[in-house]
């Protein structure tokens, strides 16, 4: 690592002042800072840690019936928090192992938006609203390709709003190293239509599959979307799967998410 | 009942109390007054060479005590190579200088370029940063057949081209072979690829070195699974130290798998920087810097061909293979294609005629060496495969066609200058197929489909040899060292004992199983021994641990040390008793009188020895130690047969291992539960291989798989509960103890039997597919579903 200063503040307000400083980065739960630091691929002048501040952690439920999650939640909270929402529990309690998700925030997950993340899928799925200190940002305006966010410098992300879909389902193929997503597809069945969201599979990041959603609009079944499929130009092609390899899963992994939604 | 102690107890590790809780003695936890750390700058291309480094700003740094490049190497001895291999022609293998920091040129990404010797570690770090210098990359050369194209850029400017040897074996019987498949009625052709991987042991490598000025000594404390190997190789070859002003301590070592046998360029440089600086000089190994500085293993390709009659008896066996050495020879680099493998590739069958060919390659990537089973495996491999590609082109049952052609009369001499001493091929494929359940797999299959996966079995035999190993017979092969073992057996006055062994305990639980060969020859409590090992201050000059050798090599010595012991204690046992020596028995821990009620306690006859007020002081000196070193007459051959059995999921053609049944003969057990541990642990490895770990370059030479996150290591939930058996014996008829060596098996039988076992899984799906390289990963099977 670099040096760096550090701070642990206890409020928001201070959490923000302290990102005032230039190259100053806010820490989650470092499940990814941490590494990236020790590698010396970041050089931050500061790190301000969130894991004091208690107003941006803890999991609430808002008026219209959203499932509010504070930014510095860990996984691992989500996980056992949010009963009624059971595909995005299960999403969380599947992201790395116990230490990653002790640690690993929801805040940090979709700061970071790996092209690979589990929770981008969901945010994105869900229609999500992602809240900041400065402002609300709808997930479809939030996610910008990979390791790109709405985000300005300094802004934290201190609630993430689900809403409950009616039906709804992560079912990610794991990439056999790392264990992130090799393609996950995320269903999420409102009253007023189908959100189908990939992660895992593009060069541009997570994505909505319209195709898909409009097909399960009409009929929430697997074969709705039997004979559709992605395109391969534009998926990722890496050691653990070609293009064409990630565009059949986006297809496979959307049947089976449905099928499991029910 | 199964026994308690002694030879066939289940002991319980002993060795475990300390490891568990976390009270182990790691290199890493050794930390000397005044150390200082280096930090090596490591090159980040392939192929390049050196214009120009100035290291004038690095030095200006805070707490830098140094930074050396290669000028300050010039002098210094290069890293040795310990076995040379003579060509087809009857010339020595190109033989590259190997120096300790890059000189010239760079020739792999992660040779070490500068080393920077400063108070901490994060200094020495940011002191590389500031180091200039100046690389011109050239091309580099990663495929092994591009290498050998007569324009192919050069890994060594001074060699001719880039293969390192052309191996015949055995030569005078190539023309005989190729006669053999040409007028055979069927040959079966397959050409497959061996996948490089990384060992990745729990325990990155650590150095500490260390120099006293008052008497002269050096010291190097490292992860080495064979301390007077390195202490032979750096003092001799090196930094010219000899022997008696160089200790080399190996402390609790966690996990080698082979990578921790070589001589590396980072201990050299902390004995040698010590030196120079006066200081105690530490490196510890990154997980990043372990890709790619610790020796890779495996990366054959190769063409096999067998040939069978019309009977489908094998008449002949013809291979090329292919052999990755990286960019410079590793310390038995040359030995692992050659005669580790080329002298394995009968198998268990009796194919009278075979001829292997192999082209030893240098390339610019990480130099590769022995990995768990050495050579062992790729040979396995090739022969297991395509045996079960014969049986299905022939539409005969691949374990019958096994069991036709297995050899049954030992001792057997084989076409490839190996004798197998014993064994029982039949045997321990009856026990497989018990285990296995073999004649459940059909209904098994059913259900399996019924849950739309294809299930898939796959059976193969193996046989390797280990014991490592005769030292006459490797002279004559190339080893540049002997390949004994010793073990000093010291008797103290109460009766307890400390055996010194040259093996080298990394995981084996030699703690524990040395200990009960010892109470069984003696009738003493296990608890009265104790193992030392890891020392060469301490320790007697044994050749470490690799190659399933420590029992069988290592052990024995230690049984010819305790005869000893026991000779002269039955001496002093005689004076006591007053009895004639002839009539003495030992047993139970007492010394008894033929035929008489008079007895002395093995404790009684000790304290003689040390105290020998009453002693036969003319015929006998005080005392009770001895030494004995163990050249075995031949190596040992352990053998087998595994099943497995795969669901491929059709649609993303992912792989599961539902079942893994292993039946092995490892002669004489010692103890059965540590037997277990080896196997599952080898299969666990070969799981790995066979699934999931490729170690992976671009087409310029740069490490793709070079972290956890795109290198696949086998977790708990990718291996099945395993059904292991070791019922079978046939013992060793040549060491003492009857053993042959258990730790490379499950990694050397079981490649085969998973890719077997995918490959009819998608025959039963009717994809006609008959091979497909290891890893088998989703991507490729469903990638070779497709056609
Ligand atoms: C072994 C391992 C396995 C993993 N497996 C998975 C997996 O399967 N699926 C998956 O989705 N992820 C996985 N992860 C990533 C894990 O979920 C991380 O925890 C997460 O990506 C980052 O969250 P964090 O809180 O640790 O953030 P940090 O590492 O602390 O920060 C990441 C980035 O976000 C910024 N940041 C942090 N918090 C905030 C905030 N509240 N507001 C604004 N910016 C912020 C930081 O400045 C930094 O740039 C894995 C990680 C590891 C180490």
């Amino acid at each position: 690592m670099y040096a760096f200063d550090f701070e642990k503040p206890t409020s928001l307000n201070e959490a923000v002042t302290a990102l005032q400083t230039e190259e100053a980065m806010p820490l989650g739960g470092g499940q990814t800072l941490i590494p990236s630091l020790k590698q010396r691929l970041a050089a931050p002048s500061k790190l301000v840690s969130l894991r004091g501040v208690d107003e941006i952690r803890g999991i609430c439920r808002d008026d219209a019936g959203r499932i509010c999650i504070g930014g510095g939640t860990t996984h691992a909270e989500v996980a056992a928090g949010v009963p009624e929402y059971p595909a995005l529990a299960a999403l969380a309690a599947n992201i790395g192992d116990p230490a990653v998700r002790n640690r690993g925030t929801i805040g940090g997950s979709l700061a970071n938006n790996d092209p690979s993340a589990c929770y981008p899928a969901a945010a994105l799925a869900s229609g999500a609203t992602i809240v900041t200190n400065t402002r609300e940002i709808a997930a479809d305006d939030y996610f910008e390709g990979m390791f790109m966010t709405a985000l300005e410098e300094g802004e934290i992300i201190t609630e993430v709003r689900f809403p409950v879909p009616e039906k709804a389902h992560y079912e990610k193929f794991e990439q056999p190293a790392s264990r992130f997503a090799l393609v996950g597809v995320f269903v999420a069945k409102f009253a007023d239509g189908v959100r189908v969201a990939v992660t895992g599979a593009s060069e541009e990041g997570v994505f909505r599959w319209s195709e898909a959603e409009a097909a399960l609009a009409s009929d929430f079944t697997p074969e709705a979307v039997q004979g559709l499929s992605v395109p391969a130009e534009g998926m990722i092609g890496d050691l653990h799967g070609s293009p064409e390899y990630r565009a059949h899963l986006v297809g496979v992994m959307t049947r089976r998410a449905v099928a499991a939604a029910g | 009942m199964p026994k308690d102690h002694g030879i066939g107890a289940a002991s319980k590790r002993r060795e475990d109390v300390r490891f568990l809780t976390g009270t182990g003695n790691y290199t890493d936890d050794i930390n000397l007054p005044r150390q200082l750390y280096v930090h090596f700058l490591r090159s980040d291309v392939a192929h390049g060479e050196i214009r120009h480094i100035d290291t004038g700003a690095a030095e200006a740094m805070p707490g830098v005590k140094r930074v050396f490049t290669g000028k300050d190497f010039e002098g210094v001895g290069g890293l040795p190579c310990g076995w040379q291999v003579t060509d087809r022609h009857g010339q020595p293998m190109q033989e590259p200088a190997h120096p300790v920091i890059a000189q010239g040129k760079v020739r792999y990404v992660g040779e070490i370029l500068a080393a920077v010797v400063a108070d901490s570690r994060e200094r020495a770090r940011d002191a590389a940063e500031a180091i200039e210098f100046d690389i011109a990359e050239l091309p580099a050369v990663v495929d092994m057949k591009a290498a050998l194209a007569p324009d192919a850029p050069k890994v060594h400017d001074d060699l001719d081209g880039n293969l390192c040897y052309d191996w015949g074996f055995v030569e005078e019987n190539r023309e005989t072979v190729d006669a053999a498949i040409r007028e055979a009625a069927h040959v079966t052709t397959l050409e497959l690829v061996n996948n490089r991987l990384v060992a990745n042991p729990m325990e990155p490598r650590v150095a500490v070195g260390d120099y006293s000025r008052a008497d002269d000594q050096s010291t190097l404390y490292t992860t080495s699974q064979n301390p007077h190997v390195i202490r032979l190789l750096m003092g001799a070859f090196v930094l010219g130290i000899p022997e008696h002003k160089l200790r080399v301590v190996a402390p609790d070592v966690g996990g080698g798998f082979g990578s921790k046998i070589f001589h590396y360029a980072e201990e050299a440089f902390c004995t040698f920087a010590a030196r120079q600086l006066g200081r105690p000089v530490k490196w510890t190994s990154t997980r990043s810097e372990a890709f790619m500085s610790d020796a890779h293993g495996r990366d054959h390709v190769t063409k096999i061909e067998l040939a069978l009659d019309a009977d489908n008896n094998f008449t002949a066996l013809r291979t090329e293979t292919h052999a990755n050495m990286g960019a410079y020879l590793s310390t038995f680099a040359p030995s692992v294609p050659t005669w580790l493998h080329g002298t394995l590739m009968a198998g268990n069958y009796k194919t009278p005629n075979i001829y292997v060919n192999v082209k030893a390659v240098f390339t610019n990537t990480v130099p590769v060496d022995a990995y768990r089973g050495a050579g062992r495996p790729e040979a396995t491999f090739q022969l297991e495969r395509v045996i079960d590609k014969a049986a299905r082109e022939l539409g005969v049952d691949p374990i019958a066609l096994r069991r036709q052609n297995f050899v049954t009369e030992f001792p057997y001499a084989t076409p490839v200058a190996v004798e197998y001493d014993t064994g029982d091929y039949n045997a321990t494929m009856d026990k497989l197929e018990e285990i296995a359940d073999i004649k459940g797999f059909a209904a098994r299959r059913k259900e399996s489909e019924a849950r739309g996966k294809l299930r898939g079995l796959g059976v193969n035999a193996y046989i390797e040899a280990c014991g490592i190993a005769p030292s006459n017979l490797v002279g004559q092969l190339g080893a540049r060292a002997g390949l004994y073992d010793a073990a000093t057996v010291r008797v103290n006055a109460t009766g307890s004992i400390s055996v010194m062994v040259g093996a080298h305990s990394h995981g084996q639980g030699h703690e524990t199983a040395f200990p009960q060969v010892i109470s069984e020859m003696l009738g003493i409590g296990e608890d009265q021994v104790e193992i030392v090992h890891g020392d060469t201050s301490k320790i007697p000059f044994g050749m470490g641990t690799y190659g399933s050798r420590s029992l069988a090599v290592c052990g024995s010595a230690m049984v010819r040390a305790t005869e000893k012991v026991v000779a002269k204690a039955k001496k002093i046992a005689a004076h006591l008793l007053e009895a004639a020596e002839a009539d003495i028995e030992l047993r139970d821990g007492k010394f008894t009188v033929a035929g008489t009620d008079k007895e002395v306690a093995w404790g009684d006859v000790t304290l003689a020895a040390y105290v020998p007020h009453n002693y036969p002081l003319e015929d006998v000196e005080p005392g009770l130690e001895e030494t004995a070193f163990y050249d075995p007459a031949n190596f040992t051959y352990p053998a087998g047969a595994y099943a497995c059995e795969v669901e491929v999921d059709p649609e993303t053609g992912k792989v599961t291992i539902e079942r893994f049944a292993a039946a092995d003969d490892f002669g004489n057990v010692i103890n059965p539960m540590i037997v277990d541990g080896q196997v599952h642990g080898g299969l666990a490895q070969g799981i790995g291989q066979a699934l999931l770990e490729n170690c992976a370059y671009d087409e310029n030479g740069q490490l793709v798989s070079a972290s956890y996150m795109d290198y696949a290591m086998p977790r708990a939930d990718d291996v099945p509960f395993y059904t292991v058996d070791h019922s079978c014996q046939t013992p060793c008829t040549h060491n003492p103890l009857g053993v042959k060596g258990c730790g490379e098996a499950g990694a050397i039988g079981s490649p085969p039997t998973i890719v077997n076992a995918v490959i009819d899984a998608l025959h039963s799906g009717g994809h006609k597919v008959d091979h497909i390289d290891m890893p088998l990963t989703p991507s490729r099977v469903w990638a070779a579903m497709q056609g």
